[in-house]
C-alpha cells in the first residue's frame, strides 16, 4: 500500500518503514518467528513442563528411550529427561549468544568510533584490533578458563562464574569485525555537510558522536550484531563440545551434542534435536541479520 | 550370556584342534587391527602398548606371563627358582638357562651374549631406555657359556622376574643392534623398524604409523607354528571402528583394545560376525579422597599440603558414608558392561594379592545417613545439605573429560546428594589433569578438590611398588614439585612398616598376605581409596580365529604361534 500512493501519505516514520520491509523478507520473517518460538521454548517450556525427580536406580529403568508422550524428547543413557535438559540447555546457549554479542558490539562500536573520529588514535587502535583478530581464538579461551575459573568462581559460584568467564571471553575476542565496520562508517560520516555544520557552531566531540554519528551507524551495527550472536552460540557449543566451561553437570546445547555423538548410531534423535536447536538459532538469527540489512539501507527499502 | 556361549563355543574348538594344523602357514592370512598404529618395532624406543606388543611378534624374552599371571617360559628351557636352585636362597642372583639350538630368524644362533648385550643396549648411560625400570638393581650380568645368563642383584630382591620377562624386556639381536648403542640407538632406523628376533613372525614391511607386515618365522623353535603363512597389522581408527570392523563387517580377524560402551557391545556382538573378549588385570577406578586441605583460602603451596589436614574428610565416618551411598553395579552397567565389574580392591588381582574385601558391595544409604549423623553432621537449616559448626558439607568432585566419567559424576552427585551433600563437578582436559606440570593447578597430583576420579594400574604381577606409592614419602607438595605419587596423602607408620617388611619377604604366599592387608588399609580401614569399578581390557575376535586367549599381564599377542584358522 505504501509504495502506490508515495507521494500522498504523509511521511511515515523511519520505524515504520523498516519493519515493513523488513516484513517483506519471508526468510527474515521465518528467522524471527522460529526465534521467538525457541525463546519462548527455553524461557518459558521449563515453567510448564516439569518432570518429577527421579533417583538413579529409578531413571536408570528407563534410559535410552526413544521420543514418546512421557518423554518428547526420549532419555538419555542415565535416564534423564531429554526435553527437560534441552530446555535448561537452551536458555544457557542462547544467554551466551545474546550477551557475548552485546559486550562485543559494544566493544566494537566504542574502538570504532573512537578510531574513525579522531585521527590520532585510529592508527593505536586498528592495529590493536589486527592483532586481535590475529590471536587464535580457542587457545586463548582455553587459557583464560585455565587461569581465571576458580578465582571467579570463588566469587560467584561455579555456574555464574563459568557462564560469565565464557560470555567475557567470547566477547573480547569477537568485536574485531564491528570495530572495523563501525570505523569505516564513521570516517565516510564525518566528512558530510550536518557533522561539518555542527562542529563549526562549537558542538564538543561528544555532543557530535552521540548526537549525530551513532544514530547513522545503527544498522550497519544492527547487522553485525545478529551475526554475532551465531557466532557466539557456535563458539560456545565448541567449547562444551571440548569438555570445557561449564561444569559437567551444567547442560548447554553444545554438551548435549558432545554426549549424544557416542550414541548416534543407536539413538540419532539425540544428536539430531541440539543439532537441530543449535542449527535453527544460527539460521534465523542470520536471516534476521539479512533482512535487517535490506530494511534498513535506504536504497534497498525505496524500492 | 552370549559372550560365554561363544567363548565355550572358541574353548570346543581349541580341544579338537590340533589334528587340524600340524602344518606351519597352512592357514593364510591373518589381519590384526591395532587403532593406534605401530610406530617403532623396538619396545626399549617406547614405551606404546601398541608398539611393545606389535613388537612382541618378532621379538621374545627369557619368559613370559600366561593369563593368570603366572610365569612361562620361552626361550629359557625352564622358570628358575629358588627350589630348583635357579635363584640364590639369599635372592640376588638368578640363573637363565636358554634351551638349546635356538636361531634367530636370520639363521644364526641365539647366545647369552645376546642377553648380556641386550642389558648394556638398555642401560647405556647415554641412551634413554623405555624399559630401563626392568632392569634396575642389576650390579652384573655373567655369561659362564653360550647358553647361561647369570643375573646379580645389588640387593635381594623378591621379585626377580624382570629383566628378560615378558613382552617389555625381550632379547635383541646383539650382531644386528651391535652398532646402536647409546645415542646411537635411535637413529639405527633399519634395526629399530625391522629387528631380528625368534618369535613366530617376523617383519617383511613396516610402514611407520599405518602398517606392518609380517611372515612366519622359517626358524621358529616349534616347526608346527605359527599356523599362518603371513599377517598384517594395521593401525588407524578409533576403538569404535575397530570393535565395528571385526564384529560388524569381519574385514579384521582381530582388534586390540576395543573400549565401546554397553550398548554399542550388545548392538555389535548381535551382528554375529566375532566376539568381544575381556580379560581382567589390574585397573581400577577409584575415587580418591583428598586427606588435606584444598580450600582456596589458603596460600599457593599450602592448599593441599600435610600441612593443613582436610576439615571433614580426615574422619574416617565421612569417608565411609560417601562410599556407602554409591551403588557400584550400576556404574559398571552404565558405563563399562562386561568390561568391567564392582569392586572394592585396590589390588584387584592377581588372585593371590587380592583381598576378599567385598565391603563395599551392597549399597547402603541409610547407613551412610546414619553414619554422618553419629559424626555430627546434620541438615540443621533444612536446605538438604548438612552442617556442623557452621560449615557445610561440600565437595568438589574433579575428574578428566570422558563421557564415561561425566556420567559416573551425574550418578555419584546425585546419590551424594540424596546424602546431603553438595557436590560441585567439575571435569578437567585429560592432557592437563595427567600432564604433571608443575604449573597448571589443575593436575591430579595438585589435587585441589576433595576428591577425584580416575584409573591406575601397576606393571607386571607384583604390587610391591604401587603399594609402596602409598608411603608417607611419597606425597606429592610444592617441595618435590608435586611429583610424588602418593595422591592421597596418606600418611601412617604402620603401613609404612608393612611395606618395608614386603620388600624384605621373599616367601609367596607371605608375601600375599602382607599385599592384602596393605590393600584393606588403604580401603576398608580407611576408605582413602574408594574403589569403584575394575576395568578388564576389551578386545575383539573374529569368530573364524581360533586359539585366541586375552593375556593382560603380557602382551596381547604372547600366544599369536597358536592362532589358527577355524574352518
Amino acid at each position: 500500500m505504501t509504495d502506490t500512493n508515495i507521494g500522498i501519505a504523509p511521511p511515515e516514520s523511519f520505524r515504520a518503514a523498516v519493519w515493513s520491509q523488513f516484513r517483506k523478507h519471508k526468510g527474515a520473517m521465518f528467522g524471527l518467528i522460529v526465534l521467538a518460538l525457541l525463546v519462548v521454548f527455553v524461557v518459558i517450556g521449563p515453567l510448564v513442563w516439569q518432570p518429577e525427580k527421579l533417583k538413579v536406580a529409578e531413571a536408570l529403568k528407563s534410559k535410552n528411550l526413544g521420543p514418546s508422550l512421557r518423554f518428547p524428547m526420549g532419555t538419555d543413557q542415565l535416564g534423564r529427561d531429554q526435553l527437560a535438559r534441552m530446555m535448561a540447555a537452551g536458555k544457557v546457549s542462547l544467554a551466551v549468544g545474546f550477551i557475548a554479542m552485546m559486550i562485543a558490539i559494544f566493544l566494537g562500536t566504542f574502538v570504532g568510533v573512537l578510531a574513525g573520529y579522531f585521527k590520532r588514535l585510529d592508527g593505536i587502535l586498528m592495529r590493536l584490533t589486527d592483532m586481535f583478530l590475529a590471536l587464535p581464538l580457542i587457545p586463548l579461551l582455553l587459557v583464560m578458563v585455565m587461569l581465571f575459573r576458580d578465582k571467579i568462581a570463588r566469587v560467584l559460584g561455579p555456574e555464574m562464574g563459568a557462564f560469565i568467564l565464557i560470555v567475557f571471553a567470547i566477547g573480547v575476542t569477537s568485536w574485531m569485525h564491528a570495530a572495523r565496520i563501525v570505523r569505516g562508517e564513521v570516517l565516510a560520516l564525518k566528512e558530510r555537510e550536518y557533522v561539518l555544520a555542527s562542529r563549526a557552531i562549537g558542538a564538543s566531540p561528544r555532543r557530535v558522536i552521540l548526537r549525530h554519528i551513532l544514530p547513522n551507524v545503527v544498522s550497519p551495527v544492527m547487522v553485525a550484531a545478529t551475526l554475532g550472536v551465531a557466532e557466539a552460540i557456535i563458539t560456545e557449543s565448541v567449547l562444551s563440545f571440548l569438555g570445557l566451561g561449564f561444569p559437567p553437570d551444567f547442560p548447554t546445547w553444545g554438551r548435549l551434542l558432545y554426549e549424544g555423538l557416542e550414541y548416534m548410531q543407536l539413538y540419532p534423535e539425540r544428536v539430531i534435536f541440539p543439532g537441530l536447536a543449535i542449527s535453527l538459532t544460527v539460521l534465523s538469527v542470520n536471516y534476521i541479520g539479512d533482512g535487517l540489512r535490506d530494511a534498513l539501507d535506504p536504497r534497498i527499502r525505496g524500492r | 550370556m552370549k559372550l560365554r556361549t561363544a567363548l565355550m563355543g572358541a574353548a570346543a574348538v581349541l580341544a579338537f584342534a590340533p589334528a587340524a594344523f600340524a602344518e606351519r602357514g597352512a592357514d593364510g592370512h591373518v589381519n590384526v587391527l591395532y587403532w593406534q598404529a605401530p610406530s617403532i618395532l623396538n619396545p626399549y624406543l617406547s614405551s606404546g602398548t601398541k608398539d611393545v606388543e606389535t613388537a612382541s611378534l618378532v621379538l621374545e624374552g627369557m619368559a613370559g606371563f600366561n593369563e593368570k599371571g603366572e610365569v612361562i617360559a620361552r626361550l629359557a628351557e625352564s622358570i628358575p627358582t629358588v627350589e630348583n636352585g635357579g635363584i640364590t636362597a639369599d635372592l640376588t642372583q638368578i640363573t637363565w638357562k636358554l634351551k638349546p639350538g635356538l636361531l634367530w630368524s636370520d639363521g644364526t644362533p641365539v647366545t647369552s651374549a645376546d642377553a648380556k648385550f641386550t642389558y648394556e643396549y638398555c642401560t647405556h648411560p647415554e641412551g634413554g631406555c623405555a624399559q630401563a625400570a626392568r632392569y634396575e638393581g642389576i650390579s652384573s650380568i655373567e655369561t659362564p657359556d653360550d647358553l647361561t645368563v647369570v643375573i646379580t642383584f645389588a640387593a635381594p630382591k623378591p621379585n626377580p622376574y624382570t629383566a628378560f620377562v615378558g613382552g617389555t624386556s625381550p632379547i635383541l639381536q646383539a650382531a644386528q643392534f651391535a652398532n646402536c648403542l647409546g645415542a646411537a640407538a635411535s637413529t639405527c632406523t633399519d634395526q629399530n623398524f625391522k629387528p631380528i628376533g625368534t618369535g613366530p613372525f617376523m617383519v617383511t614391511d613396516f610402514k611407520v604409523n599405518d602398517v606392518v607386515e609380517l611372515a612366519a618365522n622359517p626358524n621358529y623353535r616349534d616347526a608346527a607354528k605359527p599356523a599362518f603363512a603371513t599377517m598384517t597389522v594395521k593401525g588407524g581408527g578409533d576403538a569404535g571402528a575397530a570393535a565395528r570392523a571385526v564384529l560388524e563387517t569381519g574385514e579384521f580377524d582381530y582388534a586390540w583394545n576395543t573400549q565401546i560402551n554397553p550398548e554399542q557391545q550388545a548392538q555389535m556382538s548381535a551382528a554375529g560376525k566375532g566376539v568381544l573378549l575381556n580379560g581382567f588385570g589390574t585397573l581400577v577406578e577409584r575415587i580418591e579422597m583428598n586427606m588435606t586441605d584444598p580450600s582456596p583460602d589458603l596460600a599457593e603451596g599450602e592448599r593441599s599440603t600435610t600441612k593443613h589436614p582436610h576439615p571433614f574428610l580426615s574422619d574416617l565416618r565421612v569417608r565411609k558414608a560417601l562410599s556407602m551411598a554409591i551403588d557400584r553395579q550400576i556404574l559398571v552397567d552404565i558405563g563399562y558392561g562386561s568390561a568391567g565389574r564392582p569392586t572394592c580392591n585396590l589390588v584387584p588381582a592377581p588372585e593371590m594379592f587380592a583381598s576378599d574385601n567385598t565391603d563395599c558391595l551392597a549399597q547402603d544409604m541409610e547407613g551412610a545417613k546414619a553414619l554422618l549423623e553419629e559424626a555430627g553432621w546434620t541438615d540443621s537449616d533444612g536446605d538438604g545439605v548438612r552442617d556442623k559448626d557452621g560449615a557445610k558439607l561440600r565437595v568438589v568432585y574433579q575428574t578428566s573429560t570422558n563421557p564415561v566419567r561425566q556420567d559416573f559424576q551425574a550418578v555419584i552427585k546425585d546419590w551424594w546428594t540424596e546424602l546431603g551433600v553438595e557436590v560441585e563437578l567439575k571435569n578437567i582436559d585429560a592432557s592437563v589433569f595427567f600432564g604433571g606440570d608443575a604449573g597448571s593447578p589443575d593436575t591430579f597430583q595438585k589435587f585441589y578438590a576433595d576428591v577425584e576420579m580416575y584409573a591406575n594400574n601397576f606393571d607386571g604381577t607384583d604390587p610391591e611398588p604401587y603399594l609402596a606409592q602409598y608411603k608417607c614419602d611419597k606425597i606429592p607438595g610444592p617441595e618435590n614439585q608435586w611429583q610424588g605419587e602418593n595422591i592421597n596423602r596418606f600418611c601412617d607408620p604402620a603401613y609404612d612398616a608393612l611395606v618395608d617388611e614386603l620388600s624384605k619377604t621373599a616367601d609367596m604366599a607371605k608375601r600375599g598376605e602382607i599385599a592384602k592387608k596393605l590393600n584393606d588399609m588403604l580401603t576398608k580401614d580407611s576408605y582413602t581409596v574408594v574403589a569403584l569399578v575394575d576395568r578388564g581390557r576389551l578386545s575383539a575376535a573374529s569368530n573364524t580365529l581360533g586359539g585366541v586367549v586375552l593375556n593382560t599381564w603380557d602382551t596381547e599377542l604372547w600366544n599369536a604361534q597358536d592362532w589358527f584358522r577355524v574352518k
